[in-house]
Parts: C-alpha cells; sequence; structure tokens
C-alpha cells in the first residue's frame, strides 16, 4: 500500500495547486487522526496521573501496601483492592481455561457437522455481547443463592480449610470469581479457537498418518502448536477479568478486607472506583485516581504481553 | 492377493487404553462445551422470562416512579441512553474511520503495526478507566467553566473511548479487503488520492463499515461502568447536554440493586430492551455479512 501513494506522488506533478493541496490536506488530516487514536493511550495514562499526583506526593509507593480505606481521616491504601483484584480475576481462570480450551477443541476439531459448529460459535460470542450489568443482575438473582447453598455445604464440611472458613453471607468472592469465569469465558473460547484452527491441516494428517488417536494428536500436536495463541488468549481474558466492572461490585460484597476465606466479601479497585467516585471530594478523589492509576498500570502490562505474543505468532 | 499383515492390525481394539482415553477425552471437551452454554442458556432464559412479565408500553414513556409506587417506566433512560450513544458515534466513527483510512492507504507498514498495536491495547483498557479519563477531562472541565459538571457530554465522550478502537479495527479490516486493483484502477484514471479514497475505496468497504459501527454502538449502549461517575442519573428528561443524564444501564444497576420490588421489575425489563438490542444488532450484522460473502 506504501507502493501505491509513491506511484500517486509522480502522477500528481501536474495537478493543479487546489488539487494537490486538497490532497495533502487529507492525508495529513487521517494522520492526525490515526496517531490521535494511538494517542489516546498516553492521553489516558497522564490525565490519571496528573489527577493522582496529590496522592502520589502524599502515600507514595506505601499506598500499595497500605490495607486502611478511610476517608474521615484521609487514611488510604489498596492493598486489599489489589489482593482482590487479583485472586477474583485468578479463581475466574482458574474455571474459564479448562473449560474454555476444552469448548474450543470441540468448536476447532471435526466432532460435529459445520452448520451445528457454526450455530455454537454464534452462541459463544452472544455470551461475550451481553452487557455486564446484565450478567450482574443475573448474578444477584440467581447465581448468589445458588453458591449461597453451596458455601454452606462447603463451610459445614470444610470449614477446617482456610478458604471455606467463612459462613457465606451472599455476595463474596466466590460468586465474583464465577461471574468472571462466565464473562471471560467467550474470549478464551473464540481466541484459543482461532489459534487452534490456524495450525498447518499438515501436522495433523501426519499425526493422524502415524497412528496417532484423535486426543493424541490434539495434546501432542495441535496444542503444542497453538499453545502461545492460547497463553495470548488467556493472558486477554485475564486483563479482561482485572478490569471488569460492574458484574463484579454487584456480586463481590464490597468489603475493603483481606480474607483467605472465598465465602467472605471482598473488593476490586474498579468496584471501589465504581462505589466512591462520584460522592468522593478532595483527597479521596485524588486517592481514586491513584487506584485507577494501579489498575491502568496492571491491565496495560497483562495487555501488552499478549499483544507481543499475538504479534510473534503472527510473524512466525 | 496375499498380504503379510495379520488381520485387522489396522483397526484399534475399542478396550485397548489407548482408544479409551480418547472417548474419554471427548466426553471430557463437550462436558466443557456444556458448561459454556449453560450460562448463555440461563441468563437469556432469566432475562427474558423475568424481563417480559413486567414490559409494558407505559415502560418506554413514563418517568420512573417513586420507590413502591405501581406503574412508570424509563423513558427518560432510553432517550439518555441514544443521546449519550450519539454523542459517542459522532466523536468516535470519523476519528476511527479516518485514522484507519491512513494507516491501510498512506502509511509505512511500520506506522500502521504502531497504531494497531495501540488500538489493540487501547480496546484492553478497563472501561472504568475511561470512566475516570472523562471525568478529569469533561466534568471537571465543565466545572472549571462553570457550565455544570455529571453531564451527557461526559457520559458519551467516555462511551467513545470505549467505541474509538472497535471503530479503528472493523474500519481496518473492512478496507483491507477492498482489492487493490479497484485503487489502481481509480488511480489510472487520474484520480487523486483523496478522489480515490472517498468515492472509490470507502463505498466499496461501506457494507462493513456500517456493520462494525452498529456493533460498537450496541456495545457501547450497554456500558455502565464508565457513566457512573460521568452522567450520574437522573429521574428526569434530559434537556440539556450539561445535565445528569439518566441511561438504560445505569437505571438497571441502581434499581437492580435496590430493596423495591417495583424498582427490580424495572430493571429486568431494562435489561430486556438492552440484551435484545444487543442480539438483534449481533444477529442482523452476522446475517448481514454472511450474505455478503
Amino acid at each position: 500500500m506504501t507502493t501505491n501513494s509513491q506511484n500517486l506522488s509522480s502522477a500528481m506533478k501536474n495537478r493543479s495547486g487546489a488539487e494537490k493541496s486538497l490532497d495533502q490536506g487529507f492525508i495529513w488530516l487521517t494522520k492526525i487522526f490515526a496517531f490521535g487514536v494511538a494517542g489516546t493511550l498516553l492521553w489516558i495514562g497522564s490525565q490519571v496521573a496528573i489527577g493522582s499526583w496529590p496522592a502520589i506526593q502524599k502515600f507514595g509507593a506505601g499506598f500499595l501496601v497500605n490495607t486502611t480505606w478511610n476517608p474521615v481521616n484521609d487514611s488510604y491504601g489498596v492493598l486489599p483492592q489489589i489482593y482482590g483484584t487479583l485472586l477474583s480475576s485468578f479463581i475466574g481462570l482458574l474455571i474459564a481455561v479448562p473449560i474454555g480450551v476444552g469448548t474450543a477443541i470441540v468448536l476447532s476439531e471435526d466432532f460435529l457437522p459445520a452448520k451445528v459448529k457454526l450455530v455454537l460459535v454464534f452462541a459463544v460470542e452472544l455470551l461475550a455481547a451481553i452487557p455486564s450489568v446484565v450478567y450482574g443482575v443475573w448474578g444477584i438473582f440467581v447465581l448468589v443463592p445458588i453458591l449461597t447453598n453451596l458455601g454452606k455445604w462447603l463451610n459445614g464440611y470444610f470449614g477446617w480449610l482456610p478458604f471455606f472458613s467463612t459462613s457465606p453471607t451472599g455476595p463474596g468472592m466466590l460468586p465474583a470469581g464465577v461471574i468472571l469465569a462466565i464473562m471471560t469465558l467467550p474470549i478464551i473460547t473464540a481466541l484459543s479457537r482461532d489459534a487452534l484452527i490456524s495450525v498447518p491441516p499438515s501436522l495433523r494428517q501426519a499425526s493422524i498418518g502415524l497412528g496417532a488417536t484423535r486426543w493424541e494428536t490434539i495434546l501432542q500436536v495441535l496444542i503444542p502448536a497453538a499453545f502461545s495463541g492460547i497463553v495470548s488468549a488467556v493472558m486477554l481474558g485475564l486483563g479482561r477479568a482485572m478490569g471488569e466492572t460492574m458484574a463484579v461490585t454487584m456480586l463481590i460484597g464490597n468489603s475493603n478486607n483481606i480474607s483467605l476465606s472465598l465465602l467472605a466479601p471482598a473488593n476490586t479497585i474498579s468496584s471501589l472506583l465504581a462505589n466512591q467516585f462520584s460522592e468522593a471530594s478532595g483527597l479521596q478523589v485524588a486517592a481514586l485516581m491513584y487506584a485507577a492509576l494501579v489498575l491502568f498500570f496492571l491491565t496495560l502490562v497483562v495487555n501488552i504481553l499478549a499483544e507481543l505474543i499475538v504479534m510473534r505468532v503472527k510473524r512466525i | 492377493m496375499t498380504s503379510n499383515f495379520p488381520e485387522r492390525s489396522l483397526t484399534r481394539s475399542p478396550m485397548s487404553q489407548r482408544t479409551l482415553f480418547n472417548t474419554v477425552m471427548t466426553v471430557v471437551a463437550f462436558t466443557c462445551g456444556v458448561l459454556a452454554l449453560l450460562p448463555l442458556l440461563a441468563v437469556l432464559s432469566y432475562v427474558i422470562i423475568k424481563g417480559f412479565s413486567s414490559l409494558n408500553l407505559a415502560v418506554f414513556v413514563e418517568l420512573p416512579p417513586k420507590a413502591l409506587q405501581k406503574g412508570g417506566g424509563f423513558g427518560n433512560a432510553i432517550l439518555g441512553t441514544l443521546v449519550m450513544v450519539g454523542i459517542a458515534a459522532l466523536i468516535s466513527i470519523p476519528f476511527g474511520v479516518l485514522g484507519a483510512i491512513y494507516i491501510t492507504e498512506f502509511s509505512s507498514a511500520r506506522v500502521a503495526r504502531w497504531v494497531r498495536f495501540a488500538a489493540n491495547v487501547l480496546s484492553g483498557v478497563p472501561s472504568i478507566i475511561a470512566g475516570v479519563f472523562a471525568y478529569g477531562i469533561v466534568v471537571l472541565t465543565l466545572v472549571k467553566l462553570n457550565l455544570g459538571s455529571y453531564s451527557a457530554l461526559g457520559g458519551g465522550f467516555a462511551l467513545a473511548i470505549l467505541m474509538l478502537p472497535i471503530i479503528l479495527r472493523t474500519t481496518d479490516e473492512a478496507l483491507q479487503l477492498v482489492s487493490q486493483d479497484l485503487r489502481q484502477a481509480s488511480v489510472g484514471l487520474g484520480a487523486t488520492n483523496f478522489q480515490t479514497v472517498s468515492q472509490v475505496v470507502l463505498p466499496a468497504a461501506l457494507p462493513a463499515i456500517v456493520t462494525g459501527a452498529t456493533l460498537a454502538i450496541a456495545r457501547a449502549s450497554g456500558e455502565t461502568a464508565p457513566l457512573l461517575f460521568t452522567a450520574l442519573f437522573s429521574n428526569f428528561w434530559p434537556d440539556s447536554l450539561f445535565q445528569p443524564t439518566a441511561s438504560l444501564a445505569v437505571l438497571v444497576y441502581k434499581y437492580a440493586i435496590s430493596p423495591f420490588k417495583n424498582w427490580q421489575s424495572l430493571a429486568w425489563a431494562a435489561s430486556l430492551i438492552l440484551v435484545l438490542m444487543v442480539l438483534i444488532t449481533s444477529i442482523i450484522a452476522r446475517w448481514a455479512t454472511r450474505k455478503k460473502a
């Protein structure tokens, strides 16, 4: 496409001045917008950093390890929220990765007729399109009652394990993790499927030709070949899970404590922002912006890693 | 013809360890598939059953009722959502489409790669961060200028940030699919860059661009987090872009966590409308692109 524009510039020599300047202007205009899209990322980062500057000056790096969040005497720290963000995402992925990769295998191999597969692939896409807040409403009225009963049973029989040491009160880490699993599943499935489909068919044929069974081929040839694609799918799912706000806010219980128990209420950075931002003032706004900066940084690292893996895969 | 192979050596015994493993893994994989589809069915059926039972005409034209008061609707939230998504589309569609034109038509491969990379990373930025950003840019600026604070303008700006990378990527893909022959023919006839892009390349890619933009709009209308502290909420009809504005998504959030039965049933009705909007646009988009191909 570059050669295209070079050819054009030689043809433009005998054009009128107005035409030339319109053309140059158009190219410049599109250039500004293209760089604008890329620049938005920097703009977001710098704006959030500027907004959080008073809190950065006051708390420094101690903000990351302090466990109190007290607007009354302006003492802030986000360790419980960082813990909640990471743990809820981890639980979500723990459930979503095996199920998602399993589904991707079913939808990429020839287990099912092509038409049935097409419908199922579309159904998985729809799962990704349902708004987060609708998952939250469904979670409150359907998922939480089910998981509370399960939690009571777990606490009754396995209460000696630290993970189930508290009696469930309804919302908590477990429902949040389950809803995150449901919400990250479509991304992991769709991208893993893309990776599995793009494995050259000759590899599969060679393996089958050597007498391997279908699953020996899948586990020993296809998955290793698609591994980096699957890893980047999981990373993108992780990024999505860490930033997910509404469904988690409605299901996690919003308690700023660190508890080993999965049945206890907890909090995430994004839920903290959703709950407090509109009513905050003064230093609290700066502290919330600081928390947002931490979240921005965490998701940025995860997303950039995922993109780099994708880029490397595409170049090979 | 005599064969040196023992009889049936190429068929696997159904009881061999390898065949059993194969069968077990197939069952496991299908169980995963069923588990993945279960939530979709559960969410859809619940929203449809609960939503339809509280849906009626008043829901679309009336204002939200007081707690425990019968009737009412969320006409103002529907209007607010349309206004804010409209603002977002006005900002993000020209921005994204022009940016995509640059990276497919004029830029070097290296610049194109970087812009695509940045757009992909931008699409991974959590929606709540877009809200914090819009708060800093629009809400605080409006406060400084004494024009207001929480407003439809801020909400629209936040949604535009979320739509931008989607629009850029779908337009980018649509433009790449336009055959190189068309561009060369246009240039061969003496057209300028501007004429080639605006009269040949864009019309050829238009259906795919429109589909992408529609999907982005549907996605944005379900976004809640960035609206919580940019547009806030209001119980009245929106009469200015500089005032707090209601939206369907925020209404679902506020009313679902309220203890009042009548508000909860309105939340279900609003959820149904949001889900139907997304489902119908996805299905139409899928159908339209398949017809083309």
